[in-house]
Order: structure tokens, then sequence, then C-alpha cells
């Protein structure tokens, strides 16, 4: 299984990648952990392949004002070590441990796989739950694109032509914040056959804010408010399984996913309230 | 149809400098094999599950069929065959799978060979599941696993007892 | 009886660490695609189609790409190379035996199924060729799953409509009749899905033409050298003397390159022949998942009678075997699975009729166990069915069902695999059950589940057992050299794909000899060496080549002996080898190394080195004898055979403790208990690892490893992704017990080992989980998702 050709061109700067970006038919090279496997069964054949390995200027880890910036280069096992995440996001953290094995984590990037859109991404989730903004420049200039607005289906973003993700922001969170990541995967590292992310806020011991994103099932994250329904595991699973749509493939049914979301929302938002509680001074 | 454009690629592997000039699209477990001739990193599945083709990148391992060689040109590349000590005896991972029969037909050998050495550096300490959790990444179809966890904790306790590897 | 040798064994039964190791950790193996770097690459364009018919191959898009050496159709191929490719194991009850060509004739049978064949500079090259070729088909209805192929709608080959290849019926006594007559009766619909051998190195092959002798060399990542050669000699209309073919190192097998020839195996050869240039081609993940082989797909229907102790009067089985869109290796697996059904049982009357059918789906040829699996799954459902209906221990029906050890050798009265007689030699099942039960706490287990139940925990165990017909014939050989610089080597034709046959068979070796374990050096699987051989299969290689080298190196023995005691001018039976050197017993110093023997076996005109000089012919020599006497050859060499009269029998007992997650209906494992008797070990390191990887391919089986075809026959999780050969995360660890009943067959007493581990996987695991869930588990494997699914059916019938 060997990648079609393509054209290879290695910007030395954002503008030098985004001008590449423009060409008919290329993409972005970053870890290329997702992309790589497509280019070999040839269920990918760009024309060029814009390999931004070389900005070291989006490698970075660094808190930006009220927010935690990413950048496009940063790997997977950087971001899920670096006590920056650890204090003020640990939820990508909480996720990243569930992203494929450490070996891939050591060449994959956060921001490619938010970027890659695959809804089966557990940082797909949190970016959707976390409100994360998607910085993007073209050769025009930069914009910020907002989470929901981002994802719009399976593997597919809102990113136009010629625009690249320099690096994606999320908004820090306090130690009134409490989270979670829970999923239920065949094997140890695989894709989720659903998953769920809680993130809670407790003010004098009271839960305040209760949302959950729920990946896995359906196209895109779905992210729920569950601050009405928290307490009352009836009510709460009825408005989730209200918005969930899953398939059946051949590793699951529809209705066992159902089952798992059931399942996974109460062990989320359990131990993201236990979470917040350890995060009090 | 125009022939293909070659890159230089240049690394430095197992403390040696060497290189090739391949195409850009030229996957860097093929580079290492057919155009270094270090077939001791193998390719089991081209998709990245397997592990077979794990090498170090810098010290960290990654899977070599997940890389294009051009795009790293200018690192530093161990592969199991440089981890082989100077004397030509067995690195303490390898020696570790010699003495507990960690592997068969020594297919998957070399990714878990990599994998742990690298692991072992960053926890020397491990307990028994942390040594499965450490190889849950890569595939073996011959041994079940059970002994090569074994050689995982041989190779702590050869650290333990003040063995050290010379490559 | 077992001829032993009169001597201390010093290796046989030890753990001797292997002698490959050194060389394959430190990266210095050399598995097919290490070899002929230079060598032109293959690529294959294959159908995407499950059945059709080929209107048109336009390759002139393909033509001007760089590095493109030739494209080869169906059209191209000559002489026996355009016939269908043979149909290796004939048996009467192969009606319809169909097998494939080397590149598609017309029509297609698989997706998968090879058409085009490109040679290029490199593979990416090829692969880029193919992907210019255009291919028009007419897509036919295909026949998916052994429903739609019992159905015949459509048929796989228009000459079979009804899509049966095989039927066979065997029966020892009435068991219609006992059944009917029977005190109490049930009846069972069973199920196994496809799965697959799935070996981290895929197949390969590399051949080389020498143009001026006219010889070809060839290298396949092989299970069988020996039967490579010949097909491809016969193919390409080549003597057999000018064909050699090798198998390098083997990066596993379990059944898959057993099979020969595949396409490529006689393909690159042809290649190699017509364009004068080395050709190679290695096999990548996705042809392995469709061009290569599968195994397992059987529906059964169970029919028992029995009386109100559990004891077997009659059992009627009637399956049916997917066997893909060919039949290349005839109908061993059906074959197996109708006699090994019946483990260590002895029913009173047993009828057993199979139908194996055409899918349009790859072809199905053995995978470690080979049709055990489905027949132990069938059995062990049927024994725990009993004793679920009678409300007994599921261990006291099997043993009161269990051959009795006085009773061997038992005739079952059916034909085995070999051709011969189905008789266990020897085997004491009441004395592995009694271990086993003890090892997993059998007796103690309701108290266990008591506690976990008072935790809200759900757990089950399971049991299952199985025998295993091992070291099946015709035959296997052994050549044993002493070289004068007392290096040993050893040969022997069968091949090797990890079971560490360099040193087991060193160990043999040395212990017969009585020499180093470190100067002896084995060859398997390489037609140069050792041209008469079957293969690495059945579990045979150490039962058939162990014996074989052992017989050799007692001639070797025998003949050093004879020389050492015409030089020490004693008699040969009072001499004894230790450590390379043959030496009076008693007298010590009255000695002479083997290696100085090795000189002297061969009578010189030229001392090429030092110690050579000692043999010729004005150094020593009777000269009232020829110096070769008359029933002698030169050299301290034995070459001998083993050719069993039966297979021997081997046995085994899995118990397995697992637990379901109430919520989701995960399978954790807790325990897993393997008692185990393959008669007399040559090295329990290796044979306990034959049994760990065995039982992790037996979990995988069970638990998450399937074809999932879909109705046009797709195969979707052709990828190491969505097919699931579970991590070391997924894998228990294997608790082993080992009894030793010797097989009196053979000199060294040994049994085969190599899929013990694997053949009760799906029996096991159905027992536990249907004994944790309390509803009966029919079809295998099961997920968490088939699993809920299965409860929620089961709690809505209720």
């Amino acid at each position: 299984m060997k990648p079609s050709r393509f054209q290879y061109v290695r910007p030395r700067s954002i503008s030098e990648a985004v001008v590449a970006l423009q060409r008919h038919n290329s993409k972005v090279l970053a870890g290329g952990q997702s992309l790589t496997p497509l280019l070999s069964m040839r269920l990918a054949a760009p024309e060029v392949l814009v390999d931004i390995n070389g900005l070291t200027e989006l490698s970075g880890i660094e808190l930006r004002g009220p927010d935690l910036w990413i950048g496009a280069i940063a790997r997977h096992q950087e971001v899920l070590t670096h006590h920056l995440v650890k204090t003020h996001v640990p939820m990508i953290a909480q996720a990243l441990a569930y992203v494929a094995h450490p070996v891939i984590r050591n060449r994959g990037t956060s921001v490619g796989s938010i970027a890659h859109a695959d809804p089966a991404g557990e940082l797909t989730a949190v970016a959707a739950l976390l409100e994360a903004r998607i910085h993007v420049s073209d050769h025009q200039g930069t914009r910020e694109i907002l989470a929901a607005d981002f994802f719009v289906g399976p593997l597919e973003s809102s990113l136009q032509h010629g625009e690249l993700v320099t690096g994606v922001s999320f908004p820090v969170l306090d130690n009134t914040w409490g989270s979670s990541c829970q999923e239920v995967a065949r094997r140890h590292g695989d894709y989720a056959l659903a998953g769920v992310c809680a993130l809670v806020q407790v003010l004098d011991h009271q839960m305040v804010s209760a949302k959950i994103a729920i990946f896995s099932v359906g196209g895109t994250p779905l992210v729920i408010d569950v601050m009405g329904v928290h307490g009352d595991p009836e009510q709460l699973n009825l408005k989730v399984q209200a918005q969930i749509e899953p398939d059946t493939d051949i590793h699951a049914t529809a209705d066992y996913r159902r089952q798992l979301v059931k399942t996974l929302v109460v062990r989320a938002l359990t131990e993201a309230r236990v979470h917040a509680e350890s995060r009090r001074p | 149809m125009n022939p293909e454009e070659l890159f230089l690629v240049e690394l430095t592997v197992n403390g040696t400098p060497l290189s090739a000039r391949v195409p850009s699209r030229r996957i860097l477990s093929d580079f290492l094999r057919h155009d270094l001739r270090l077939t001791g990193t193998h390719v089991g599945c081209e998709h990245g599950v397997c592990g077979a083709c794990t090498i170090l990148l810098e010290g960290k391992p990654v899977r070599g069929c997940l890389i294009f060689a051009v795009s790293v040109t200018g690192s530093a590349v161990t592969t199991v065959e440089g981890l082989v000590n100077n004397d030509g005896s067995l690195g303490i991972v390898q020696r570790a799978f010699h003495e507990s029969h960690g592997l068969q037909c020594g297919f998957c050998t070399p990714g878990f060979i990599t994998t742990i050495h690298a692991f072992l550096k960053e926890n020397p300490h491990p307990t028994e599941e942390e040594a499965r959790e450490a190889i849950a990444g890569n595939l073996c179809r011959c041994t079940g696993y059970q002994n090569i966890i074994k050689s995982v904790m041989r190779a702590a306790e050869l650290i333990d007892s003040g063995v050290r590897d010379d490559h | 009886m077992i001829l032993g040798c009169a001597m201390t064994t010093k290796s046989f039964g030890e753990p001797i660490l292997r002698k490959e190791d050194p060389r394959l950790v430190s990266g210095q193996g050399r598995y097919l695609d290490d070899l002929g770097h230079d060598a032109l690459a293959a690529a294959f364009l294959r159908s995407p189609h499950a059945s059709a018919r080929i209107l048109d191959i336009d390759v002139a898009d393909a033509l001007d790409v760089p590095g493109l050496i030739g494209i080869y159709t169906y059209e191209d191929l000559e002489g026996r190379v355009a016939e269908p490719l043979p149909l290796l194991i004939p048996h009467p009850a192969l009606l319809n035996g169909r097998t494939g060509y080397p590149l598609a004739n017309e029509y297609v049978r698989h997706v998968g199924e090879a058409i085009v064949m490109v040679i290029a500079e490199d593979r990416y090259v090829a692969e880029d060729v193919v992907d210019l070729i255009k291919v028009s088909y007419e897509i036919l209805k295909p026949v998916v799953g052994i429903e739609n192929a019992k159905a015949a709608h459509n048929a796989v080959h228009s000459s079979v409509p009804n899509n049966v290849s095989a039927h066979s019926v065997k029966e020892v006594g009435d068991a219609r009749a006992m059944i009917k007559s029977a005190p109490h009766k049930l009846s069972l619909d069973l199920f196994i899905e496809r799965s697959a051998c799935s070996p981290l190195e895929g197949k390969g092959v590399y051949a080389i033409w020498e143009e001026d002798s006219q010889e070809l060399r060839l290298w396949s990542s092989t299970q069988t050298s020996t039967g490579v050669r010949a097909a491809v000699a016969a193919k390409l209309d080549l003597p057999l003397q000018k064909v050699e073919c090798i198998a390098p190192d083997v990066g596993g097998g379990f059944g898959v390159k057993i099979m020969h020839p595949w396409p490529e195996e006689v393909l690159i050869p042809w290649a190699a022949r017509k364009l004068n240039r080395p050709v190679k081609w290695s096999e990548d993940r996705r042809e392995h998942f469709i061009s290569s082989a599968h195994e397992r797909a059987q529906e059964h229907h169970i029919e028992v009678g029995f009386d109100e102790e559990g004891r077997i009067l009659g059992l009627d089985v009637t399956f049916f075997h997917d066997n893909g869109a060919y039949t290349p290796y005839g109908i061993i697996i059906p074959l197996i699975t109708s006699t090994q059904l019946l483990g260590p049982y002895k029913p009173a009357s047993y009828r057993v009729e199979f139908t194996s059918l055409f899918t349009n789906t790859v072809l199905v040829i053995p995978y470690r166990g080979a049709g055990r699996p489905q027949g132990v799954f069938a059995m062990e459902r049927t024994v725990d069915a009993i004793a679920k209906y009678l409300k007994l221990d599921r261990t006291v029906v099997r043993e009161r069902n269990f051959i009795q050890p006085h009773e061997m050798p038992y005739d079952l009265g059916l034909i085995f695999q070999d051709g011969r007689p189905l008789e266990y030699d020897s085997g004491d099942f009441p004395a592995s059950m009694a271990m086993l039960k003890k090892m997993v706490g059998w007796d103690d287990f309701e108290t266990m589940r008591g506690e976990y139940a008072a935790q809200g925990r759900k757990i089950g165990i399971g049991v299952a057992c199985y025998v295993e017909g091992t070291g099946v014939g015709p035959y296997e050989g052994g050549f044993v050299q002493v070289e004068t610089s007392g290096r040993i080597n050893v040969a022997t034709g069968l091949t090797s794909q990890g079971q560490g046959h360099q040193t087991v068979f060193a160990q043999i070796v040395a212990d017969e000899l009585g020499v180093p374990i470190d100067d002896v050096f084995v060859t398997t699987g390489d037609t140069r060496r050792f041209p008469y051989a079957v293969g690495t299969f059945a579990s045979r290689a150490a039962v058939m080549s162990g014996n074989a080298i052992a017989l050799a190196a007692r001639q070797v023995r025998d003949k050093a002996l004879r020389l050492a005691g015409e030089a020490l001018e004693c008699d040969p039976q009072d001499l004894e080898i230790v450590d390379g050197i043959i030496r009076v017993k008693g007298d010590h110093a009255k000695s002479i190394a083997l290696k100085t023997v090795a000189v002297l076996s061969n009578p010189l005109r030229y001392a090429f080195d030092e110690s050579a000089k000692a043999a010729t012919q004005f150094a020593v020599g009777d000269t009232s004898k020829p110096p070769v006497p008359e029933d002698q050859e030169p050299g301290l060499e034995g070459k001998d055979y083993y050719s069993p009269m039966a297979s021997t029998f081997a046995n085994g007992m899995h118990a397995v403790i697992i637990e379901i997650l109430p919520e989701t209906a995960e399978v954790k494992i807790l325990r897993y208990v393997v008692v185990h008797d393959c008669g007399r070990v040559i090295n329990p390191m290796i044979v306990e690892g034959q049994i760990h990887g065995g039982v992790a391919q037996g979990v995988a089986g069970a638990l998450f490893e399937r074809m999932a075809y879909d109705e046009s026959g797709q195969l979707q999780n052709a990828s190491f992704m969505d097919f699931l050969m579970p991590y070391a995360t997924e894998i228990p660890t294997v608790e082993a017990g080992h009894l030793e009943t010797p097989s009196p067959l053979n000199p060294l007493g040994i049994k085969g080992a190599g899929e013990a581990g694997v053949i009760p996987g799906s029996a096991v695991f159905a027992s536990a989980i249907e004994d944790a869930e309390g509803f009966e588990i029919r079809r295998m494997p099961i997920s968490p998702s088939e699993l809920w699914e299965l409860r929620r059916t089961m709690k809505e019938n209720a």
C-alpha cells in the first residue's frame, strides 16, 4: 500500500504555507497519523502535500490571555504531559489519554486531530464542549472559527480552500471546574464505540453548570447542556437519547451505542464532579 | 509522465550519517529498509496499527510507516540494529527478550524492542500492569504477549542490577 | 514401546534458550522482503467485485509510467501456467472441487482475486500502474454466507449450480435410532464465523532465474518449500532438479502459508524467467485480507440422545462448511471437524454429515486448529447443554463420557485426515480433568460467584476439552553431518515460522550425539539442504522431523562409535560421547574427538587443512580393505526418515473465569487455565510459548475477530483498524499445567503442541458466558454489543 505521487512543499513560514495551500488539491501534513494511512491506501491522493513540521513557531503550548493556546504542530504526547495543560485545561489531558497509543501520540498533533474533524476524535469533543476557537490563516489574513461552527460533518470542517489551522485556543478552566472523559472501545486505544466528555462547575458544593459532549455517535460532536436534569438519571437519559442518532456498524448496534451513551453520561458527570471537588484548594 | 522529483534525505541512523535521494512519497520504513538496507525494522500493516515498524525518532518511538522520509530529514533515528552494544553483545532489552522467550517468529519483535527501550528510559521500574500497558500498542500473533511482558520486567531487573547498554 | 537411547539426557526436556534469538532480536533476521533489494517489484490489480465477468482490460493509460517493465493478464500466460491451479488434496467426497487460475480467466469469484500483474522497478511505481489500468466488468450476483450458498439462487461456479463442492456421511453405529430410543434428547443449532490466521508478515515470493544454467531459485514465505518447489517446477515445465525453493525467516504462518502454490508463487518465477531478471513480491496487509485465506465459518445442527447419567447414546451432527470460492486444499477442514469433534468422548453411536459450500469469498484453508475449533465448539456446547438439562455439573457429564485410560488405544471407527483409522494411542483424560479442576478451583467456584455477586458483579466459569491428532504423515526426514571442524550440520525439509526448530532439533542432536548444543546448526525449509519433506502444519514438526533427526543422529553415533572403536582398538559398546569427545567408559584418557573421527571417515587424497592430514592415504588406512568399505559411505553423516503408522493424539482442557460488566456487557477475563498433554516435551519453554500464542488466538476468535462480509461480498474490515486482532491488554495471563502421557508410536515419545492453545477457545468462552448470563450461547464470536442485544432478546422472550 504505497501512496500516489504528490508534490512536496516544506514552507519555512506561515505565509509560505498558505501560498502553497492555494494550489489545487493540496493537503496539510502535520503529524500525519491520520493522513498517512489514507494516502497509503490511496483513499486520498492530494496533488500537493504541504509539510508544516518546519513551522517551529507553531510548536508551542502557551497561555495567551484567558486562553491556553496549542500550536498546530504540538504533539499529542507533549500536550498530554504539559504542566499548563494539566493545570489550566485538564480535560485535554483526560481526553488524550484515550487517543491511540503513546507511539502515535509522539507524532500526531492535537490541532491536527481537531482540524481532521473526526467524529470519533476525543479532541473534537473537547474542543466543542470547551467552546474552543480555531485559529486559521490564509493568504489574505487570519480569522477565528468557533468550534460549534467548525465541525460541519464527519471529517468535514468549515475550513475553506487555502486555509491553514495554526492553532487552537481553549478557555482556561479555574479550579471550580471539573471534567472527565469516558469511552468504551473494543481494544485498548481504538476509536470509541461511544464516548462522553463532561464539564461541570461546582460552587459551594453545588453544581452550577453541567454540560456534556458526545462523540463517536453521529457525524459531529454533540454538546448538550444537562444542567436541568443532571440530578435525575431518568430525565437525563431521556434528554440525551432524544438528541442522539447512533448508527449500526460491524462493531456495535445503534441501540447498544445508546446504552453506552446512557452509561457513559452518568459516569462522566460523576467523575467530573469528583474532579471538581479534588481541584478545590 | 515525468520521472519523480527526488529529494536528498539525510539522517543520522544509529549514530551514523546516512543519506539517499528518494521521492517525497517514500515512507520512512521503506527508506530505512530498502534505501539504507537496514532491514531490522519490519512492515506489518502500513497503516500504523501493528507497530512492527516502530523506530526511535530523536529518541521517541514513532511508527516508521506513518512518516515520509523527506519530512524528517536532518533527524536522528535509532533502529533495532542500533540497540546492539558496541562490542556486538545484545542490548539490555534484546537480552531480556532472549532470556524470557519473548519472541517466536521474531517479525514483530523489533517494534517491541524499540518501544520498550524508550519506555524503560521513562519508567525503569514498571509494575506488570504498566509493562502491559506500555506494550499495548504493538501486535504480536505468536507469543500471546505473556513472555513479552516478562521480557519488560526482566529488562527492568537487568537495569536494576547495574547492567548498562553501550551503543 | 519407546525405543530409547541409553545415556543421560542433557538438553531434551530442558528450557534451553533459543539459538535463533540473537540474530532476530538484533534486527538480523532475513524475512522475504529483506531479500532481493535490486529485484523488480510486482503489484496486482485485484477484483473489486465478488462475482463478475471481465469484459475488457484497458492498459492504454498505464503504459507510459516511468519504471514500468510489463503488464500481464491471463492472455499472456503460457503452457501450464495458463491451466487451473492444482487441487492439492483430492478426496472421494469432493465431488465438485474447483481451483482458480493464477490470473483470472474471464471470471472473478471473490473480491481480491488477481486479474492483472504489473512488474515495475519498484512497488510504488507498480501500484501507480495498477491504478491506471481500467477493467470493465459485468457484475454478477454474488453468493455470500452459508444460507445463501445453500439456497443457491446464484452459483459461484456455473458448473456447480447448487454450490456444493463436497458432501460426506460417516456413521459409527446407528445414531438416529439410538437417539430415537434414548430417554432424553436435545437439539442444538450452532454457528461459528469466519476468521483468519493473520500472521504479522504477509506472503512473499522472490525468484531468480539463472539463464546460463537454466535454473530457478525461489524464496517464498511458505510453510512448505518442497511443496512450492514441486508445484512451480510442474507449472513452469522445469525438471525438479532445476528448481530450488527456500523458506527464509518467516514471520508467522498459522496455516495460511501451507497453501501452495499461491498464484504469486507461480507468477513471480514465471515473470523472472520471462524477463531474465530477479522479481520480488511482498504482500501488503490489504492484499492479505482479501486474497490469502480465511477459515472457521460453519453452521452445525446437532441431535443428541442421552441417558439420565448424561452418557451420550447417539450423536447426530449435520454441518455446513463455507469453503470460499475455490477448493485447492480440498476438504481437509470439514474432514477434521467431523472426526475431531468427538474429542475425548465415546458416544455409543455417531453420525456426521457435512456439506461443503462455495461462496464468493476468499478461499478457506487451515487456520491453526484447522476445523477442530468448530468441532470442539459443537461437541462442548452439546455436553454443556446435556449438563444443564440434567442439572448436573458440566465436568461430571464430561467425565462420564470420557474414554478411559485403560481403553487406550481406542478406535473411534472413523478415518482421520491422514487417510488412516482414527485411533487414540494414549492419553489420560480423567487425570487432565482432575488437574484442571484443581488448578482453576472448579469446586469452589460457586463460593467465588457468591462473593462477586455480593458486590454486584457477575462472573462465570467455562470448561472445554479437546483431542488433537498430531504428527500426521506421510513422513519427514532428517540429515545429520559432522564436519571436520566439529560443527554439526542438521537439516530437515519442513519449515519454521517461530517454533524454535533451530533449537529443539539441536537439543535432540546434542543429546543423541553427546555434543554441545552450541556446535549444532539446524537448517529447515531449504530444498538444497533436504529435498524430501511435506511441510509444517498439523502440529507435526517436532514429532515428524524430531524423530527423523533423532534416527539420523543415531546413525551418525553408531558410525562414529564404530570408527572410534577401530581407531582406539576397543569395542564400540564400551564407548560414550560426552561434549564431543568419544571416550572409553571408565577410562577417559582413551579418547578421540568426534571431529577427528569425522576426518577419518572420509579417506582423502588432498589434505585441505591441518586436521585433514590425518585422513590422507599415507597417514591412515588398512590396506587389507578398500578405503571406503562396501556398505559404507564417506563422511560422518546420517540420513533417516520417520513415517508414522498413525497420528499420535495430544489432548488438553481449558477453563476460563470471566466477569461480564452489567451495563456494557464487556467481557473481562479473570483467569485462564490450561492443562495440556503433548507427551514428552523437548523444550518446555517453547511448548508454553506455543500454548500462550494459541490461547491468544482462541481469545481473539471468541471475543474479537471475525471477517465481516456484506451482502455484496465486500470485506468490510480488511485492515487491522477494523479486524480486531487483540493487543496485550486484551489477552489474559495463561496458567498452564502439563501432563505427559508419552506417545507409544514414535521413538521420542512426543506429540504435537502447536495448535493446542487455540482449539477450545470459542467453546470455553461460550461455556463461561452462558454460565454467567444463564442463557444459551450458540454463536461465536460474540462482541459486547452482540451479547447485550442477546440479553435483551432473551429478556423479551422470557
